[in-house]
């Protein structure tokens, strides 16, 4: 099995997708000659040609409505954003088309597409590269949202999400891109969309996460272990809509703690409703207030940025105050 | 009041002839090439040349070179790690010094990232400019994002990243101008790409319906990242785009700094004299990588690159100089040699300064932060305190 990083693993996604299925074609900004800003796409146009690798003009709009109508005339598009930090140009079109396509047309029609791109900080992006910004679609009725933390999930997600009949937006967390490393089959397999994945089996707290905080909770499980004894159950949901309610709960039965770490604005991002969803539901199992650490309710900054994001001391200060409630 | 017959167009018939007429001579100027000197400086179109003076000619000769000097220390700066990014401007020197000079400092700027030219000639310096590529304790975008420059000082407004987005902008200022009774042009610059954004249909749509006074630049450099004008677009010239507006282009060689600078003054004039808008479209080519994160050799070839290096406006213009007496070789070589200098220093002053505090980020959010980020600031401020406790280097 080879060893690869998370660009490979989508890029072999992409390649046994399009080989697999002649309808599925790949567009967006610099992603044929070039192979797309960080290479995801590297490669494809030598194999698969100008028809289904396609460069395209200069907007989100543009492509993202373009690959609606491919999608609902029968092909399977993957759009890709250059950075999704640009998808807002493309707003209409999401909701009202990729999202609604099917509930306006009564079933009628579908939209098959998948919308993908880098997304989140880390990588000293400034404003409009590094944004988490996965809110606005697990908002959106309609849509599949999906974030995958190391390359085997990539792969799997990706030719999963090509595959399901309704339009998903996969993010791909960039500073992950190309730091994590791992064995990752060629063989085609695919994850289900709404299963998330323990990281890390603890008994005190869950800390439910997804994206490249997976390794900084990681790091801030270690830590709270080694220097107060306190055991961290870490749960990477990979899929953010639909969330693996499931998981979150039978881990909760056992530690009755909750964490929840993201990228994302703290107010309305997804812990938001992960935390309401146990409140109104299951407030029976916790024994202890919900505490989310998230990124702080500003535009991302250009510097500073790993004061802004979560980090390992905001993640430990949640942890402390879950544990010592 | 309801109008009878004159809004619409009853009955049916076709556009008057000199629609036609006007919309042929339209074409002309959308389809055509302004240029004043040619490559070798020699002046081909003597209407194209400014009434300037020698030291005019000259100082605009040393806003080029200043832009390239700083382009160079900036690029040099990002290989150091001090800078996060930087988009190259080496050989579109003249269509920002061009764009900006015949401006009034009142008018207003609305530029994209590749404009040093631009701001240098609005009177921003080499020290702000680095101070903001730097972050340090100066910069007067306090850490916002890279790569972008504004400043209210000298009409900037801070440029977007993602692109185009500030076409409509420009187009409301100018309107908002417009309907004060203020004498101000707005001029917009921004790239061949930006011009398949939708933002740059609705900012011209909305210009032509309200003749606005506003010059949009568009820079044809040929490139975005890695796609060509053609998969850009199918129309002959970018310039063309405009009539559908209603809305007058014309096409200039970019990298002649003398035409540019006639046909945008011409445009804003047209705009001061509130007879609307012009879109001007500036041939040129990118020499350089598209930012300090591209590598160009994915995509295009470097003879390409060495060709369109025979075209560069600096040395065409120094011809000119030099044929006209205004500037010798010698002394345009020096000139170069001092500014480099000159920057040198600026640099190593820029690198002495502290960066920005740890909490800047909770600024310029809201005029007045509401209870949420108060609270945020205190968790953060908490968690400070904890990661010394804890001993860890939070931002390595
Ligand atoms: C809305 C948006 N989409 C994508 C990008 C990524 N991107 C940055 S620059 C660029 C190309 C811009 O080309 P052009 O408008 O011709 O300007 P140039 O860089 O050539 O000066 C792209 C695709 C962006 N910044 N904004
Ligand atoms: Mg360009």
């Amino acid at each position: 099995m080879p060893r690869v990083n998370m660009v490979q693993a989508l890029n072999m996604a992409l390649r046994e997708e399009m080989r697999r299925d002649p309808r599925v074609v790949v567009l967006g900004e610099d992603v044929g000659r070039m192979g797309g800003v960080f290479l995801v796409t590297e490669g494809l146009i030598e194999e698969f040609g100008e028809e289904r690798v396609i460069d395209t003009p200069l907007t989100e709009m543009g492509i993202v409505g373009v690959a609606i109508g491919m999608a609902m005339y029968g092909l399977r598009p993957v759009a890709e954003i250059q950075f999704i930090d640009f998808i807002y140009e493309a707003f209409d079109q999401i909701v009202n088309n990729a999202a609604w396509m099917r509930f306006r047309s009564a079933g009628m029609y579908k939209v098959p597409l998948v919308i993908r791109g880098p997304c989140c900080g880390g990588i000293r992006g400034g404003m409009h590269h590094s944004q988490s910004n996965e809110a606005y679609f697990i908002h959106t009725p309609g849509l599949y949202v999906v974030m995958p933390s190391r390359p085997y999930d990539a792969k799997g997600l990706l030719k999963e999400s090509i595959r399901v009949d309704d339009a998903v937006i996969f993010l791909e967390p960039k500073s992950v891109y190309r730091t994590v490393r791992e064995e990752v089959p060629e063989d085609d397999y695919t994850i289900p969309l709404g299963k998330g994945r323990v990281v890390r089996e603890g008994d005190d707290v869950t800390l439910v996460t997804w994206g490249a905080m997976v390794y900084v909770a990681e790091k801030a499980a270690e830590l709270a272990e080694k220097r107060r004894g306190w055991s961290v159950e870490i749960i990477d949901l990979r899929t953010l809509f639909p969330w693996d309610k499931d998981l979150v709960v039978s881990s909760l039965e056992k530690t009755g703690r909750l964490v929840i770490v993201h990228e994302a604005w703290k107010t309305l991002g997804p812990g938001a409703e992960i935390s309401a969803y146990i409140a109104e539901n299951h407030i029976d199992l916790l024994r202890g207030p919900v505490k989310r650490v998230a990124s702080y309710d500003t535009p991302f900054p250009l510097v500073h940025e790993k004061l802004y994001m979560p980090n390992v001391a905001r993640i430990y200060r949640a942890l402390m105050e879950v544990m010592e409630w | 009041m309801t109008s009878l017959l004159g809004d619409v167009d009853l009955p049916f018939k076709p556009l008057p002839p000199r629609v036609l007429e006007e919309y042929s001579g339209m074409l002309r100027e959308a389809l055509g090439f302004k240029r004043a000197i040619d490559e070798e400086g020699r002046v081909v179109d003597e209407s194209l040349l400014p009434k300037l003076t020698n030291r005019e000619l000259a100082e605009i000769y040393e806003y080029m070179v200043r832009a390239r000097v700083l382009d160079g220390w900036l690029l040099k700066l990002q290989r150091m790690g001090k800078v996060a990014l930087h988009a190259p401007n080496r050989g579109q020197e003249a269509t920002a010094v061009g764009t900006a000079k015949p401006m009034k400092p009142h008018d207003w700027l609305f530029p994209s990232y590749r404009e040093l030219g631009a701001y240098i000639v609005r009177g921003m310096s080499e020290e702000e400019i680095l101070d903001r590529a730097m972050n340090t304790i100066d910069d007067p975008l306090k850490g916002s994002d890279f790569a972008i420059y504004g400043n209210r000082k000298y009409n900037i407004v801070p440029a977007p990243v993602p692109v185009g987005n500030q076409i409509p902008l420009a187009t409301g200022a100018a309107i908002a101008a417009k309907i004060l009774g203020h004498d101000t042009v707005v001029v917009a610059m921004f790239g061949d790409g930006a011009s398949s954004r939708g933002d740059f249909h609705t900012g011209l749509n909305f210009a032509g319906v309200f003749k606005a006074p506003v010059v949009y630049v568009l820079q044809n450099n040929q490139w975005a990242i890695s796609v060509p004008t053609k998969r850009q677009t199918a129309a002959p010239s970018f310039a063309v785009k405009a009539l559908a507006y209603g809305v007058p282009g014309i096409r200039v060689d970019g990298n002649d700094v003398l035409a540019v600078y006639s046909i945008v003054s011409r445009a804003i004039e047209r705009a001061r004299r509130r007879e609307g808008p012009t879109l001007v479209e500036a041939v040129t080519y990118r020499l350089g990588a598209h930012t300090t994160a591209d590598d160009p050799s994915r995509y295009r070839r470097e003879e390409e690159v060495k060709i369109a290096e025979r075209y560069e406006p600096l040395r065409r213009y120094r011809k000119f100089l030099e044929s006209q007496g205004v500037l010798t070789e010698k002394e345009a070589l020096q000139l170069e040699e001092e500014w480099d200098s000159r920057v040198e220093e600026i640099v190593r002053k820029v690198l002495q300064k502290p960066g920005l505090p740890k909490d800047v980020f909770f600024e310029n959010v809201y005029e007045r932060p509401p209870w949420v980020l108060e609270e945020e600031k205190k968790e953060f401020e908490e968690s400070l305190k904890i990661a010394e406790e804890l001993g860890i280097e939070l931002e390595e």
